[in-house]
């Protein structure tokens, strides 16, 4: 590559590509990098309303981190990571392994798995909420029991757990179906002239295998559950007493910013999300060495 | 001997695989058919104690109240032309971009590549509170614009059809090149044709995620008749809080025709979702 010193075709080329990209980068720093430097900025100061906004420092942050709410919402967003992942995780794996064996209907069942992936959030809480339900539910008349399965600070976090597993582990089965469809059948055969069992080889063969997908679906399931809201939001309304014990920081930051008005603070919380992000993006970086087994 | 104990422990996982396979179907469906059951029943009925499975009656009535509280018919058109605009406009800005990025030299790309990435690593939350108030500012709240506004480009969809254009091989394009068409008649007439089933990934995947978006539009159009799908049950959840076959019925409503679309295009969809993973 000279510099300035272009042929004519190289210069055209050059041209076409500039106008190739164009609506895509104006696009991107209007809605996307101004936005964010905006509300890196926003978080160090105070909205006075229509859009005005004075600058007050450190004091968004030093006041959110003296908010008892604020940390329990950090923790519940953890808790939710803690209780989503590795269980869905888990199951995902088992849905995509029986997918995986050689039986009938294998499509009709995997649309079945699949089936929540296109249904909006807000529509499939909604059945949920019904089964739930502590009056009337059909959980709870199944078992007899009377837990306030939403309303019930104890329990609000299971529940929310629950459905979003269910809605995801369809997703993260068709992923992992995919990854355990490359590994070669003669590793498995090989390995049964061994005689070795089934458990055998699903920790000798099948997991170091499927690891490096397993670790793309874990990392992207953690993204995805540091920013959960819309499932929350839906099981659990505002005026729920059970709300501050399983809001998570992305509803805490939809109710500051857009309930309360107090877009400085909204700034500042969204701006430690992005920090927790970051952490998931270390972990990323750091346990793909040591845990994925890249040399097969 | 040794044979027949074989096979019958193979019989045996056969018959444990579709054991679980079965238990888990039914449990993933249950929850729809519950939904389905619920929306013919009467209020007295649906909180009957010990519960009753069936319905006595097949009837339309709940539909009837969701759709009086709730004006569906706007909804369903504010939703499919936001989908409309966010498909159109991430197909073909992103399928432009991304060809420049995976087949054209020029100066300053690794930089604005680096703006795509940028964009894709953070959170949509992060963009919202600025998004909104330009929104605002131009007086364009409560409109369709403001639905598709975020979705007017798409970095995901950029970083996701330069890797279609990288597997292209480049013979392809020179080939074009030296029959007499420029970049751009090289692009359309002969590259973009042969990105079907991406592009078909990209418009799945954009319309079932702009579908499910609830904060964006709980957010930008406050007022009824502007609302989506998604954000107007979020209201109706709101108005019927102990009414369930209501909102059982305004579910269904809601989830039909994505349900629909998918049934017929199934896998288009499924395997569309899943080579679009990772976001």
């Amino acid at each position: 590559m000279k510099k300035n010193k272009l042929s004519p075709a190289a210069l055209r080329e050059q041209n076409w590509a500039y106008i190739m990209v164009a609506p895509t980068i104006i696009g991107l720093l209007v809605l996307n990098i101004w936005p964010f430097l905006q509300t890196i900025y926003t978080s160090f100061c105070e909205h006075l309303g229509f859009g005005n906004y004075k600058f007050i420092g450190l004091a968004n942050y030093t006041e959110m981190f003296q908010t008892p709410e604020f940390w329990k919402a950090t923790w519940n967003t953890i808790l939710f990571c803690i209780l989503t992942v590795p269980v869905g995780l888990f199951l995902s794996l088992l849905v995509a392994m029986l997918l995986n064996a050689k039986i009938r209907f294998k499509g009709g069942f995997r649309t079945i798995f699949f089936l929540p992936m296109v249904c909006a959030p807000a529509a499939v809480t909604m059945v949920w909420r019904w089964i739930f339900n502590a009056e009337y539910g059909i959980l709870n008349q199944m078992f007899g029991t009377q837990i306030k399965w939403i309303t019930d600070p104890n329990f609000v976090m299971i529940s929310c757990a629950v459905v979003a597993i269910w809605s995801n582990i369809g997703y993260d089965a068709v992923l992992l179906l995919a990854g355990l469809q490359n590994i070669p059948k003669t590793l498995y055969e090989a390995n049964s002239i061994d005689g070795a069992g089934k458990v055998k080889q699903f920790f000798t063969i099948t997991l170091p295998m499927v690891s490096p997908t397993l670790f793309v679906v874990m990392i992207m399931r953690l993204m995805a559950s540091v920013k959960v809201y819309d499932l929350i939001y839906m099981m659990v309304e505002e005026t729920n007493p059970a709300v501050t014990s399983v809001q998570s920081l992305m509803y805490l930051f939809y109710r500051e910013s857009f309930v309360a008005g107090s877009r400085g603070m909204g700034s500042a919380i969204v701006i430690w999300t992005v920090l927790l992000i970051g952490l998931v993006t270390v972990i990323q970086f750091y346990g793909q060495k040591k845990w994925v087994n890249y040399d097969v | 001997m040794k044979n027949n104990s074989l096979q019958s422990s193979k019989t045996m996982n056969t018959v444990l695989t579709y054991a679980f396979l079965i238990l888990g179907a039914l449990i993933m469906i249950l929850p729809f058919v519950w939904m389905i059951l619920t929306s013919s029943k009467t209020v007295p009925e649906s909180n009957n104690i010990p519960v009753t499975i069936l319905p006595k009656q097949i009837m339309l009535d709940n539909f009837v109240e969701a759709v009086k509280s709730l004006p569906f018919v706007n909804l369903y058109i504010n939703t499919g032309l936001m989908i409309f605009f966010r498909v159109i406009c991430a197909v073909l800005f992103s399928s432009m971009a991304g060809y420049a990025f995976a087949k054209l030299e020029f100066k300053g790309k690794g930089l604005l590549f680096g703006i795509v990435l940028v964009q894709m690593s953070l959170p949509s939350q992060i963009f919202i509170i600025p998004q909104y108030q330009m929104v605002a500012k131009m007086g364009l709240a409560n409109t369709i614009f403001a639905l598709v506004f975020p979705g007017l480009v798409s970095a995901f969809g950029v970083f996701f059809l330069r890797q279609t254009y990288m597997g292209i091989p480049k013979e392809i394009g020179e080939a074009a090149y030296l029959d007499g068409c420029n970049q751009w008649q090289t692009f359309y007439k002969v590259m973009f044709p042969l990105t079907g089933t991406s592009v078909a990934a990209l418009t799945i995947f954009t319309a079932v995620f702009a579908y499910s978006d609830l904060m964006w539009p709980l957010v930008v159009n406050s007022d009824l008749n502007m609302m989506t799908l998604s954000s107007g049950l979020a209201t109706l959840r709101g108005q019927f809080s102990t009414n369930f076959p209501v909102l059982m019925a305004g579910s269904l409503l809601a989830m039909l025709p994505m349900v629909i679309l998918y049934l017929i295009f199934q896998k288009q969809f499924i395997e569309g979702i899943a080579s679009t993973g990772g976001k």
